[in-house]
């Protein structure tokens, strides 16, 4: 080993990297990571930036063509009933996209809240360890489905099987007219897209329903069972009025996910803009008017083109609302243990 | 003290007691079934979807047929219509979202771990990713066609819907980072700084490789989102009807690597099946299904090694 020795030597840097390299070498990649960092605010900028430019624009036009003031057309925007930007006259109401969006979501939170909400008191409360593990990536590959899948699956399955069941139940209680005479539900309407979205959210709804149950500190259970209290006693009594922050954020978060749902109404709720709340019709929301125009061939600058931008900025403010409260409350109940 | 009369009587009778217990013993049975119900709805769900998707999708996803659904393109007749460009169209616009969001996305979550004063700058990033993550994905798809599309002018092209879905996998890739990063004790960091190792190479020698496998399964995870995405794309204005492929990323010919076909226009598998799915002719509901199938496979293929990943880096790093 007569290497050895010498290697000792040698091993040790004779020119040491200097330190004012050292340092600069740091700052830099410091401020490469912080510009990574900063990125995501900017994306919120630009999207902001964008939304609003794009609308004043909308409105400019919309004013120029029908001679109206501002005011007055806003107010025919948040008032109007009927939105047909494209064709003259031009009618900007947002109303029936909105009453298609609120329609299709409340469809869609009747189905996930409540099945959302007790699937997860079980998984949290009653199931044992190994039904869990079973049902977790189950649900975790529901999350993971494709929307355009749901929508494939609101038009194909749910439809039919609601019309079937809707013609069913009206010849058991009128029974002898003719088929033509009873109400056949559209192919394309609110109530099976609106169960397809609550389907979809409805895994979303569990974990984040079951993240709140599990925030509950332990004590609080044992003290309940100590007082002989069952669990479903402790669950409905102790631990959903000490989660209920966390709770009602999940439902505002599922509630955000369901505005802003768009493949699944786009293929099944019907793509005409209708103001309705009765989920047995076909109407466009907010979300399909915005893919139905860029379906067509879309000219920039024309007025088509501003109209999804000003319809977007009323969803990016609904869902960015949401968010926000969803955020605080969802943070309310980690401070409060 | 007990004042309700009636709860006087039960605690003074045994009988009433015992009654009492059955009586909450068949409530808690009630909802056990209750969250067994729930539970079934979801999993029903899955099962009927799955099943309609492969029987509807069986006359061309049988191994006769499937050859020559994966290697044609889309057409006016139904029983030639296929996905080759839908499914390259994915893994090319894939690819570029992988390029884009995943540096900035690890960047952004070391720099807000590691390097990040906790101060109001700190806090604000924090909610804006929060909401970030929940704006919806239309969104990113206007603010791409405001942007990419007209203020750039990168036009209909790979390289805008790559870039729209970076964007929207990053608060994903951003937030696994944070917390695989976390997870790495103290210890890890003290050791390499007693040895005089600097921020950066403390961070990237040492932190980094322990918290690959987090890190990883986000991307994973971000990728099989972006994969199954449509309305961002919908909305650039995707065109639903391409025979053709995009030019070919390698030559034969010097300098053998072209960048030609971020520019070509594109169609992805989502979009292809809605395509199929919003057509009247009933035929195409076949091809639609059949689409669905491989985009399912795709999605749970890539989510499967996400979790197997997870589960593996669990097992073998302890601390």
């Amino acid at each position: 080993m007569a290497e050895g020795s010498s290697s000792i030597k040698t091993n040790l840097p004779l020119v040491l990297p200097s330190r004012t390299a050292r340092i600069w070498r740091e700052r830099i990649i410091a401020s490469v990571l912080f510009l990574a960092a900063i990125s995501s605010v900017l994306i919120t900028l630009v999207i902001i930036y964008i939304l609003f430019s794009e609308t004043v624009i909308f409105f400019e036009k919309v004013i120029e063509l029908d001679q109206m003031s501002l005011w007055q057309a806003l107010l025919e925007f948040f008032t109007g009933t009927d939105w047909s930007p494209l064709i003259e006259p031009l009618g900007i109401g947002i109303l029936p996209l909105l009453s298609g969006t609120l329609t299709t979501c409340f469809v869609a939170l009747f189905v996930a809240v409540p099945l959302g909400t007790i699937a997860a008191i079980y998984l949290s409360e009653f199931a044992p360890a190994k039904v869990r593990e079973v049902l977790k990536p189950i649900l975790e590959i529901l999350a993971g489905i494709p929307t355009v899948v749901y929508g494939y699956f609101a038009l194909l399955v749910i439809t039919p099987v609601l019309q079937k069941i809707i013609l069913g139940v009206q010849q058991f209680l009128f029974p002898g007219r003719e088929e033509w005479d009873y109400f056949q539900l559209p192919g394309f309407n609110m109530l099976g897209a609106g169960i397809s979205v609550g389907l979809m959210v409805l895994p979303y709804i569990c974990s984040l329903v079951e993240d709140a149950l599990q925030a509950v500190p332990l004590e609080l259970r044992e003290g309940s069972y100590a007082m002989g209290a069952t669990r479903i006693q402790t669950a409905l009594s102790v631990l959903i009025p000490a989660a209920v922050s966390g709770i009602v954020a999940a439902y505002i978060l599922g509630f955000s996910r369901a505005v802003g749902e768009t493949m699944i109404v786009a293929v099944a709720a019907g793509l005409q803009p209708k103001f309705t709340f009765n989920p047995l019709e076909g109407a466009a929301t907010t979300t399909a008017f915005i893919v139905s125009v860029s379906l067509g061939d879309l000219p920039h600058g024309s007025l088509e083109y501003q109209s999804i931008f000003a319809a977007g900025i009323m969803l990016f403010l609904a869902t960015l609302f949401m968010n926000v409260l969803g955020y605080f409350l969802s943070r309310r109940y980690r401070e409060v243990y | 003290m007990v004042h309700n009369p009636k709860l006087v009587a039960v605690l003074h009778n045994p009988v009433a007691i015992a009654e009492s217990i059955q009586q909450r013993k068949r409530w808690e049975q009630i909802f056990i079934l209750l969250g067994w119900f729930s539970l079934l709805v979801a999993l029903l769900t899955l099962v009927v979807l799955v099943a309609d998707l492969l029987i509807r999708g069986w006359p061309l996803l049988n191994p006769n047929f499937l050859p020559k659904f994966l290697s044609s393109p889309p057409s006016s007749d139904p029983e030639e219509a296929g996905i080759l460009t839908a499914w390259v169209g994915s893994l090319l616009v894939i690819l570029v979202t992988i390029v884009v969001a995943v540096p900035l996305g690890i960047g952004a979550g070391i720099y807000l771990e590691e390097y990040a004063p906790k101060n109001w700058l700190l806090d604000f990033i924090e909610i804006n990713i929060t909401n970030l993550a929940g704006v919806p994905s239309i969104i990113y798809g206007l603010l791409a066609l405001g942007f990419f599309v007209y203020i750039l002018n990168w036009g209909e092209s790979i390289l805008t819907a790559g870039c729209t879905l970076a964007l929207l996998i990053l608060p994903v890739v951003i937030v696994t980072t944070r917390e695989s990063l976390r997870a790495i004790p103290i210890g890890i960091r003290e050791g390499a700084y007693s040895v005089g190792a600097s921020r950066w190479q403390t961070i990237f020698d040492h932190v980094l490789p322990y918290s690959m496998g987090g890190i990883l399964t986000g991307i994973i995870v971000g990728v099989s989102r972006a994969l199954g995405e449509t309305a961002p794309l919908v909305t650039i204005g995707a065109l639903t009807f391409i025979t053709f492929l995009p030019d070919a990323p390698i030559k034969a010919e010097p300098p053998f690597i072209s960048f030609n076909w971020l520019w070509s226009p594109f169609t992805v598998l989502p979009i292809q099946m809605f395509n199929w799915v919003s057509r009247p002719q009933e035929a195409f509901q076949i091809n639609s299904a059949a689409a669905g199938v491989v985009l399912l496979v795709l999605t749970l293929l890539v989510n499967s090694i996400a979790i197997y990943l997870r589960y593996r880096f669990r097992k073998s790093i302890k601390f």
